[in-house]
């Protein structure tokens, strides 16, 4: 590693470039290419720009830069890519939102994009709190257990009377008022702090005990503890709330961070078979897992629903070069706002704007990833680790369910789906990362000292 | 911790690229299956939403699309809804494309024809919005004019051919129907009138011309014995048959009566031509059981009973009943009991007498123009099949130019063009009601045009009216608009 003390030496000269240029360029891209999107919607749907359209792209444009001062002020050395990734994406669903509202007959939008405009507001200014306040992502160690009874709490809220709301058969909603929310959607940010705390301090019990079975380095009986709590924790999910999506995404978080912890191959091994029996066991009890198999095999099963079979036509209708945005019929499926957006992009802007669509969050989740390897303190790998991982396991499940690689399960597509929670959850999420990135990428002497005082955190020293 | 880190990073690509290469199986590989599944409503809004092949008559639309300003894009119009309902169909969003030349030709007028391949792939090419093929008819509008006129508020049929090629020249059955209030955008107000038109009792849906439950054929069945019976060599036109006031029905104690209980030869000993001339029953159920049941119904079959035909809407097979004993075969002879015809069939007979023998296969399609109004595609008349010889035709002429001169078809005599014609009057049911039927061509010499006429029973009881009396004026009406003078 190199330091910027002027010594005469060869590595001196490599000046560490902030990338907060390229930042700026990538962002007038990204909202350039959301303006020409909702230009178009607009031109393609109605024939003509709303007055306050350049109102909205204003709006939109400011909310970005807005952040991109903050990281200029606040993460100088933060990864340059992952605001215009999320910007494009966050602008994109914007567009495809409002693209679903001016579905012909109900001229004069029913207001969902503009509910969601002031959800990503919101859930900038919320990425923004985050990194004006949190000034080092390891403070949140300390909070590893309270981040444990939050996510807990978050995730247990929906099953309380009153306030609990069942939809669609899956209880993830609070309802207080008016607004409703998804308390999930930020519990799994809490549990991946839970989990990135807790497996720093035991990794090395999860990893180096053990008797070796079959080439496999298995964990003693109770070092698997943790595990089957998480599984468990899953299952309850499974069980009382009815989701699969969001027992898979917890799980597949746990096991991933597990496995990055302790780099043990048994601990994927035990916890593939865990979730298998898992989902086997729910197959077998719960009749809304069973006909989602069937039209897993079988979309156009009869006497099922057909919104897996009306999304395979809406793809199958885009084709490759899709029917151009505002010429499909999107809205023919259900959802298509929020858990099935990936359809709606799919249908009008074809296999070539899906694959464009997959490439922005490969490149947003590996840009996550590359923080993570790039980060010097376990804690903040770990974190940056499981961010990332649930982006990718949840755009996964999400697009896997609608194009048949697994039964579809109700999860909403990072940044697109309309939805405030999971804005403001995927908006944390990335705040997170750029803390960390920032951290990960500070040249030495501008390093801050480390916050958490404790000696344990100074002890673990950064390899 | 790298490794590891590195080695999710391996299994989060390998995420993607399942769900790049699921991506591409459905919008690249099933993306045609998937289209094309029933029930897409997208392929459906698609169709709908397509600039639709006019349906023209004489160069006139009779069926168009429209642009409109919702999201159908098209409204499919018909410029002659009372006119032409069943020879166009209807093309709904919520039905689909139902009866007629809309569903019958679907795919030529949405351009989703092979037949279309070329253009479709220019239309991709020069970004032309696809559009699909208009079809011109082979109906003379005067003809159908005159036949729906005639018809006026009567149920029944029409059906005119040009029996040297095939060509249909007109097309009519009522009740009618207007396919603009199933075509139109607004679909609860389709809903009623697609509902109502299923309810009513007297099924205007149904093309009465080409299809429905299909009629008794009454006494024009007297063509086919006829032809049967000089076919088979033992008759001439004057050979005498064996015709008293009554025929008991062979093994019965059941008598037959002529039609008004008149004599049809003093003697009781008409000729076949006479037999044909005043529709003589006894004779004829007396020539039935003479000829038997093979002989009558290879000739049935000789003028296309039983046999599938496509015009292009699918013409339900004329019957000719199995298994007759002696006394069912003598009504068959004068057209009753089981044997059933479509109005096509029975203008088919009347067109082979008229063009020495040969059945031309009929066809509505002339040609099949592209948005480009090239032709695509042309009709060629064909011949089906040869129904009676030569001689029989010829033969047969002269029988039924009595029937108009002197006959029971008095009525279809126009003045300066020489009819021949048959009537029929068909009795069904047991209250004796009867439908009416005429059946002929004309110039008797050089045909130009045959026809079939039906109109159904006015009441449940017989109303006293015959095929001469109703029927024959509707056949005179298209006949005198569609000979050329």
């Amino acid at each position: 590693m190199s330091t910027t003390t002027p010594t005469p030496s060869t590595v001196t000269s490599l000046a560490v470039r902030s990338g907060r240029t390229i930042e700026l360029l990538l962002l007038v891209l990204a909202v350039g290419i959301v303006t020409l999107a909702y230009v178009a919607v607009n031109l393609t749907v109605t024939g003509e720009l709303p007055a306050d359209v350049w109102w909205h792209v204003g709006i939109y444009a400011a909310l970005a830069a807005g952040l991109h001062v903050v990281l200029r002020l606040r993460a100088r050395y933060a990864d340059p890519l992952l605001l215009p990734l999320a910007t494009l994406l966050n602008g994109l669903g914007l567009v495809m939102i409002h693209r679903i509202d001016l579905v012909p007959g109900q001229l004069g939008t029913s207001g969902v994009a503009s509910r969601q405009l002031l959800w990503t507001g919101l859930a900038m200014a919320m990425a923004a709190a985050v990194l004006v306040l949190l000034r080092d992502h390891r403070v949140l160690r300390r909070y590893t257990y309270i981040a444990m009874a939050l996510g807990f709490v978050l995730l247990l809220l929906p099953m309380l009377p009153f306030i609990g709301e069942t939809v669609n058969g899956s209880r993830l909603w609070i309802r207080i008022g008016p607004f409703s929310f998804q308390p999930g959607e930020l519990a799994k940010i809490a549990v991946a702090v839970f989990f990135a705390g807790y497996l720093v301090s035991t990794r090395d019990a999860l990893s180096l005990v053990g008797r070796r079975v079959l080439g496999l380095q298995l964990p003693r009986a109770r070092d698997l503890g943790p595990i089957l709590v998480a599984w468990s924790l899953s299952v309850l999910i499974l069980v009382l709330q009815r989701d699969l999506g969001s027992s898979l995404l917890f799980f597949g978080l746990f096991v991933a961070m597990l496995y990055v912890a302790t780099e043990r191959t048994s601990w994927i091994v035990i916890g593939l078979a865990l979730f298998a029996s898992g989902a086997v066991l729910a197959w077998r009890l719960f009749s809304h897992v069973q006909s989602r198999v069937t039209l897993w095999l079988d979309p156009f099963a009869p006497d099922q629903s057909d919104q897996v079979a009306k999304g395979l036509m809406g793809l199958a209708h885009g084709g490759i070069f899709g029917a151009g945005l505002g010429n499909g019929y999107p809205y023919i499926t259900y959802y298509a706002n929020s858990d099935y957006i990936v359809a709606s992009f799919g249908e009008e802007l074809g296999m070539v704007g899906l694959f464009a669509l997959l490439m922005l969050y490969a490149l947003l989740v590996e840009r996550g990833l590359r923080t993570a390897i790039g980060s010097r303190d376990g804690f903040g790998k770990l974190l940056a680790v499981g961010l990332s991982f649930t982006v990718a396991l949840q755009v996964f499940v999400i697009v896997g369910g609608i194009t048949r690689v697994i039964p579809l399960t109700g999860l909403t597509t990072p940044f697109l789906s309309a939805g405030g929670s999971s804005l403001l959850a995927n908006w944390i999420i990335v705040a997170l990362l750029l803390r960390i990135s920032d951290a990960a990428r500070r040249p030495i002497s501008e390093r801050r000292q480390d916050p958490s005082i404790d000696a344990a955190e100074r002890a673990e020293a950064p390899r | 911790m790298n490794t590891p880190v590195r080695r999710l990073a391996l299994v989060v690509f390998a995420m993607f690229t399942a769900l790049l290469l699921s991506t591409t199986w459905i919008q690249f590989v099933q993306a045609d299956d998937l289209r094309d599944r029933a029930g897409n409503r997208r392929t459906l809004i698609e169709n709908y939403s397509r600039d639709r092949g006019a349906i023209l008559v004489d160069g006139n639309p009779i069926a168009s699309s429209e642009p409109t300003d919702d999201e159908l894009e098209w409204l499919r119009r018909y410029q002659q809804p009372s006119r032409y309902a069943h020879v166009t169909g209807y093309y709904s969003f919520t039905y689909g494309a139902g009866l007629g030349l809309e569903r019958a030709e679907d795919s030529l007028l949405a351009g989703t024809d092979d037949s279309l391949f070329y253009q479709r792939l220019s239309d991709v090419v020069t970004g032309r919005p696809a559009s699909g093929a208009s079809l011109e008819l082979t109906i003379d509008p005067d003809v159908q004019a005159a036949a729906v006129e005639a018809l006026g508020d009567r149920r029944g049929a029409a059906v005119a051919l040009d029996p040297r090629t095939g060509e249909i020249l007109a097309m009519v059955s009522r009740p009618s129907f207007d396919p603009n209030a199933l075509s139109s955008h607004r679909l609860s107000a389709v809903d009623e009138a697609y509902t109502a038109l299923i309810e009513d009792p007297a099924a205007p849906l149904t093309n009465r011309a080409i299809g429905g439950d299909l009629y008794p054929p009454g006494s024009t069945f007297k063509l086919v014995v006829a032809a049967a019976a000089l076919e088979s060599g033992e008759y001439e036109p004057d050979t005498e048959l064996e015709g008293g006031l009554t025929y008991t029905l062979p093994g019965t104690e059941t008598t037959l009566p002529n039609f008004g209980g008149a004599a049809c030869d003093p003697e009781d000993r008409p000729t076949l031509a006479e037999s044909v001339q005043v529709s003589c029953n006894t004779s004829f159920a007396w020539l039935a059981g003479e000829l038997g049941d093979d002989a009558l119904r290879q000739q049935s079959e000789a003028f296309g009973f039983g046999e599938p035909l496509e015009v292009p809407m699918s013409v339900t097979p004329s019957i000719y009943p199995d298994e007759l004993d002696d006394a069912q075969l003598a009504l068959t002879g004068i057209g009753q009991f089981e044997v059933r015809e479509t109005p096509m069939q029975v203008a088919m007979i009347s067109a082979a007498i008229a063009n020495g023998g040969v059945t031309m296969t009929p066809y509505l399609v002339e040609e099949v123009r592209n948005s480009d109004l090239e032709v695509i595609e042309s009709a060629e008349p064909r011949t089906r099949s040869r129904a009676v010889s030569s001689q029989t035709a010829q033969e047969l002429t002269d029988m039924m130019e009595l029937v108009v001169e002197q006959g029971s078809g008095q009525s279809a005599a126009l003045p300066d063009v020489q009819v021949a014609g048959k009537t029929g009057t068909a009795e069904y049911g047991d209250s004796g009601a009867a439908h009416a039927w005429f059946t002929g061509f004309a110039p008797a010499d050089d045909p130009q045009i045959a026809v079939a006429v039906i109109v159904e029973s006015a009441t449940d009881n017989w109303a006293g009216e015959t095929g001469g009396q109703v029927a024959a004026p509707v056949a005179r009406a298209m006949l005198d608009a569609g000979v050329e003078r």
